[in-house]
């Protein structure tokens, strides 16, 4: 057996093998940018809305929260897609579940981080910005939100890398995304090429890095550029 | 926004409800569940022209890709069939072992094709078809100590796959016989030729592929306890879809179609000494 075959790369130039990973990989990293985003604008409100005192919006924002952080994304994938169907009669395809369940999921989260970056604020920048005579908007527009942001990077980087590499879970709704493409591809070979295993798992690691590694490199970026 | 916010926690809410809803019986739910509205009739499955198939996409020789993209197996050869017969696209859907059920009680696909065996449980919650598969356990061990029968096990070890038919099957029936358990088939197989254990019990399809591949090894048990089969599967109830699929198998069968199949997919990885044992014509 040659190197390639022994290192389990050699499935990787039969026919459109690595084109496929790279489209399963950008399925992968679509969905999570979509929700991605979803969760950043989401998540800002949300953690705004965390920090009013009202006690309705309290019990809300808790059992949110709660729901979030307790449910499987794998019980939550199922229960939009199928369940949706089940229960509502909606017919959600499999990609729009996906972004549904991890949008819900990112802006649990992140708008916790966003209260949290907000309450670490200390009281006088509030009354700084109620002295200069700044309305509720103003001050969170100018003052409170930019600073928060600053705060928040590290956590939210951490979320976004999570939620890449999450995406795994997608294929249980028949979404084929960049593990799947690697399953397919090894049991495809699994009596000629039996090393495929380690190589295309290999690839796969490699991927899911060179996915998530300009993203943190994106952050230490903004955080040195904010430090300053 | 907030009032964006305020959909997606009332969403929340009741994705909350619903989980304890689904949560208690699966199947009492499917069999009562459906008002007909679920699936799709014969007739709106040929308006629409396209057939849902869910499939294996990593079940060689069964249900995978290939490297060109391009579904194929011994199921995906019926699925190619049955659609050319009604005279309709596919498309396919790539299912997993614990969703099939799924699919079919909420109507995302007609047809589940996907190495589907015929269970008493599963048939309450969905209708299976003529079956077009035999599938048993099946033991295989060393040429030079071929067991043909569990008996002559003795003190030695025989390898299992943790989670499979034949873990479940061996421990409830033969307690006496001690096992070697394994997560995954690469280290199951791993043990198995370096002899650490004197057989290996697994679906019969696994092993004959197994036995094939290298020299050295007999299947001396290819039929252990209960015979199942595998079938195509649609939604509980859609009686028009079953028909038209059990009368299409039914001439099918009777142009050899199976054995055909099988020759095409599966002659290269079980040889064609296992050609009557695995094959149904229905």
């Amino acid at each position: 057996m040659d190197l390639l075959g022994l290192l389990g790369l050699d499935v990787l130039f039969k026919g459109t093998n690595a084109l496929r990973l790279l489209g399963g990989l950008w399925v992968a990293v679509r969905i999570s940018l979509i929700s991605v985003a979803f969760s950043i604008v989401g998540g800002l409100l949300f953690g705004i809305f965390m920090t009013w005192k009202n006690p309705v919006a309290k019990i809300i924002s808790r059992l949110y929260l709660e729901v979030v952080r307790i449910m499987p994304q794998l019980v939550l994938l199922f229960i939009v897609f199928f369940g949706g169907t089940r229960a509502l009669g909606l017919n959600i395809d499999a990609e729009l579940s996906a972004i549904i369940v991890f949008s819900f999921w990112g802006i649990g989260e992140m708008g916790d981080l966003v209260r949290g970056a907000l309450e670490s604020i200390p009281k006088h920048q509030y009354e700084a910005a109620e002295a200069l005579g700044l309305n509720r908007a103003q001050m969170y527009r100018h003052v409170v939100i930019p600073l928060a942001v600053r705060r928040l990077i590290p956590m939210s980087i951490n979320l976004v890398t999570r939620m890449i590499k999450t995406t795994s879970l997608i294929m249980m709704i028949g979404v084929v995304e960049v593990m799947k493409v690697g399953q397919q591809i090894i049991e495809a070979n699994r009596m000629t090429s039996p090393n495929a295993v380690f190589g295309i798992y290999g690839i796969i690691l490699l991927l899911y890095f060179l996915a998530c590694w300009p993203i943190s490199k994106l952050g230490e970026r903004l955080e040195r550029k904010w430090a300053a | 926004m907030f009032k964006k916010l305020l959909v997606i926690l009332a969403a929340c809410v009741l994705a909350a409800g619903l989980l304890v809803g689904c949560g208690g019986g699966n199947q009492g739910a499917a069999a009562s569940g459906n008002s007909g509205a679920i699936f799709r009739t014969l007739d709106e499955i040929k308006e629409s022209g396209k057939l849902v198939i869910g499939v294996f996409s990593d079940k060689y020789p069964f249900g995978y890709v290939d490297e060109n993209d391009n579904y194929a197996g011994y199921d995906i050869e019926l699925a190619e069939r049955l659609a050319q017969d009604l005279g309709v696209e596919i498309e396919y859907v790539s299912t997993e072992a614990a969703n099939r059920v799924e699919y079919l009680e909420t109507g995302k696909v007609d047809l589940i094709l996907a190495n589907f065996t015929v269970t008493p449980e599963r048939a309450e919650a969905v209708d299976f078809a003529s079956p077009y598969m035999n599938v048993a356990l099946g033991v295989v061990s060393h040429d030079d100590n071929v067991i043909t029968d569990l008996s002559q096990i003795g003190d030695g070890e025989v390898i299992v796959i943790t989670g499979t038919t034949a873990e479940t099957y061996l421990t409830e029936n033969n307690p006496e016989i001690k096992l070697q358990k394994y997560d995954t088939y690469a280290s199951a197989k791993t043990a198995f030729e370096n002899k650490n254990g004197v057989a290996w019990a697994n679906d019969n399809t696994e092993v004959i592929a197994f036995a094939n591949e290298g020299s050295g090894y007999t299947v001396g048990i290819e039929e252990l306890g209960s015979l199942d089969t595998i079938a195509p599967a649609v939604s509980k109830g859609n009686t028009t879809l079953l028909e038209w699929v059990n009368e299409d198998m039914h001439k099918l069968g009777q142009e050899k179609f199976f054995h055909a199949a099988y020759e095409k997919t599966l002659l290269g990885v079980y040889g064609a000494d296992y050609e009557d044992t695995l094959v149904v014509e229905p």
